[in-house]
């Protein structure tokens, strides 16, 4: 690569909030060595909403990985605001979900007979916030996701959909720089996965939060403002939805 | 930092409270356990040096026959009183010498009957057993000398045969013999053995020997060794004595056997303490176990929450975060379970103090002690699954069902 190359590699990357350069992925060795990325280019932006779509096999579960910095690719860079992940220790990594990413998956994942209160609390006492602190965030996250008055209530007196709610308090209370759902909207109907959606497009639209999305149901993808479709480990389709809702 | 982590373990605890106890039952069983033998058995130690030190430390005993203990006696020559008198007169540090003779005799008075050791002696074994007469009077010399029909009971005995009536000047029989109470000695309670010492009816040596065993023999001297006198000189002293009073040659071995109060209280304290120690290692024993079972739980919990732990080190818990966040667990766990266990010991040690009538002696030493360990099995025993809880690759710890 000469040099003018890698500059604007640099630059370029300093522009994009996350930028995949030929990311593959690998599990296992020899004979029985599956190849789940087969050299991904991506870039998004900061206050972007997109949705990553696929079938079942088609790599978008690696790539939701990577994108959370719990995995690493095999080859190519993945770069976090600027940041090449790939180098950082697993420590490293852990402190950059800490602060710059909030998750939000497919089976809520809150602690059970532990009130929403303290299911959103959890990520601030990570971040060593005081009581006060952690307190007036949390109630503030609740009542952005319309569960003000609920706090003191567990998962299980809440349904499905206020459960997820809970779980996007708690993925947006640290105010991250991006939002990762994996099938956000898996597990509820149509009404209450509906709902969770218009919740994601008002944090994207009101808080400038960027949104990344993986889901295999179209009419959930419709809310994103950019489609990404994977097929086979590669990126077959990236389009931006004008219709987005 | 640490006080988040305790913060977040104690939630953890407070969710699964019905677990959370069992998990500690072993702690506290194991804690308490150990601190109630250490304590009933420092309260029994501090007894029997206690009832020592009321019998007179500096007390000897002259028997009959090589040694005291199963096999002694048979065909050993018997003490006369005269074997008292001369040790009261050649051994210049004696302060007193009792002769001794006794046997289990009925006690009646009007219609009732009480089961009492009867023993015949002299008022020196008032000074030599460290008793006092709380009311009425000693022997006289005139009694002593002619075996009056006199005597001086116990609280028990008094207790017994005259329950709220006054006893001085009453008449009890004593097989044939009918005595008048001329006094009644102070309380002394239970001996080292469990004995009520009370149970006794002192009557003159002379009275004794004509009356109940119908012969010149003394069973045992009791002697009073002087304060500050060398009590190994006086036994030495005594046994070349009684070596000559009993014409043994030099090739001849002591048909007699003159022991220490001392080493009497050395072999008592030091059986109660072995066995003290013994059981307490046996307690020990069950705080490991009860740490067994804490990691047990641990690993299991590790499993059930692989999930949580997942979401953990997603939204950036660091592995040693996680470690940490077990480790503590299991530790406040562990505590809680010494803590409980220290409260159930000295309320257990209490009652069975008054149960077993042993002194309850708060040992701060042992509970402190028995603290420290059940929150250091809490770190050895809980590193292993919050390791492993650390370790797990969040990845698969999200995707596990």
């Amino acid at each position: 690569m000469k040099p003018r190359d890698a500059q604007e590699t640099n630059s370029e990357s300093g522009r994009h909030l996350i930028q995949f350069r030929g990311v593959t992925k690998v599990y296992g060795e020899g004979q029985a060595a599956m190849e789940a990325l087969r050299g991904i280019d991506l870039q998004i932006d900061e206050g972007e909403f997109l949705a990553i779509m696929g079938p079942s096999g088609s790599g978008k579960s690696t790539c939701m990985n990577i994108l959370g910095c719990l995995d690493t690719p095999t080859t190519g860079t993945f770069t976090f605001r600027g940041i090449e992940v790939g180098l950082l220790t697993r420590r490293q990594r852990a402190l950059l979900r800490r602060h710059y990413q909030g998750f939000v998956f497919q089976g809520y994942n809150l602690l059970n007979r532990t009130s929403a209160l303290e299911n959103v609390e959890l990520p601030l006492i990570y971040r060593r916030a005081s009581a006060h602190e952690r307190r007036q965030r949390s109630l503030q996250a609740l009542e952005t996701v319309g569960l003000k008055g609920w706090e003191s209530h567990t998962p299980g007196e809440l349904s499905g959909g206020q459960q997820q709610r809970v779980a996007i308090a708690r993925a947006i209370v640290t105010e991250p720089a991006v939002l990762l759902a994996d099938e956000p909207t898996g597990n509820l109907d149509t009404t209450r996965s509906r709902e969770i959606m218009d919740l994601l497009g008002k944090l994207n639209r009101d808080q400038g939060i960027t949104v990344i999305m993986i889901t295999h149901e179209p009419d959930m993808a419709a809310y994103a403002k950019r489609i990404v479709h994977f097929l086979d480990g590669l990126v077959a389709s990236d389009e931006q939805n004008g219709r987005a809702k | 930092m640490l006080w988040n982590t305790i913060l977040l373990s104690l939630r953890e605890i407070k969710r699964n409270v019905m677990r959370s106890f069992l998990t500690i039952l072993g702690i506290v069983i194991g804690v308490g356990a150990v601190i109630t033998m250490v304590t009933i058995g420092g309260g029994a130690t501090a007894q029997v040096k206690d009832q020592i030190a009321s019998m007179g430390s500096n007390v000897l005993m002259v028997s009959p026959g090589k040694r005291l203990g199963p096999g002694q006696s048979s065909g050993n020559v018997p003490f006369k009183q005269a074997d008292a008198e001369a040790i009261a007169k050649y051994i210049s540090s004696v302060r007193a010498v009792a002769p001794v003779s006794s046997q289990s005799i009925n006690a009646i008075f009007g219609n009732q009957n009480w089961s009492t050791q009867v023993t015949g002696s002299d008022n020196q074994y008032f000074t030599v057993t460290n008793r006092s007469i709380g009311a009425g009077r000693p022997f006289s010399e005139s009694e002593l000398r002619a075996g009056a029909a006199v005597c001086i009971v116990g609280e028990t005995v008094r207790k017994k045969l005259f329950g709220g009536q006054e006893a001085l000047g009453g008449k009890i029989r004593l097989q044939k013999l009918s005595c008048e109470i001329i006094g009644i000695l102070d309380g002394k309670g239970q001996n080292t053995m469990g004995m009520d010492q009370d149970d006794i009816v002192v009557i003159p040596l002379t009275a004794y020997q004509r009356r109940i065993a119908g012969n010149q023999d003394v069973a045992l001297i009791q002697i009073s060794i002087q304060q500050g006198a060398s009590t190994e000189k006086a036994q030495r002293d005594i046994g070349q004595l009684m070596r000559e009073r009993r014409h043994l040659s030099p090739s001849d071995d002591d048909n007699f056997n003159v022991m220490d109060m001392k080493e009497i209280a050395k072999m008592l304290t030091g059986t109660t303490q072995l066995l003290t120690a013994l059981l307490s290692a046996v307690a020990a024993v069950s705080l490991l176990v009860g740490g067994i079972g804490i990691m047990n739980i641990m690993l299991v919990s590790v499993t059930e929450r692989t999930r949580e732990i997942g979401v953990r080190l997603a939204i950036g818990a660091l592995e040693r975060e996680v470690l940490m966040q077990f480790l503590v667990e299991a530790v406040v766990l562990s505590s809680f379970g010494g803590l409980i266990g220290i409260v159930l010991a000295l309320a257990g040690s209490l009652w069975l103090a008054g149960f077993l009538r042993v002194p309850f002696i708060f040992n701060a030493g042992i509970v402190i002690v028995a603290f420290l360990f059940s929150a250091a099995v809490g770190v050895i025993f809980g590193y292993f699954p919050a390791l492993k809880a650390a370790r797990l690759d969040p990845i698969e710890a999200l995707r596990y069902e």
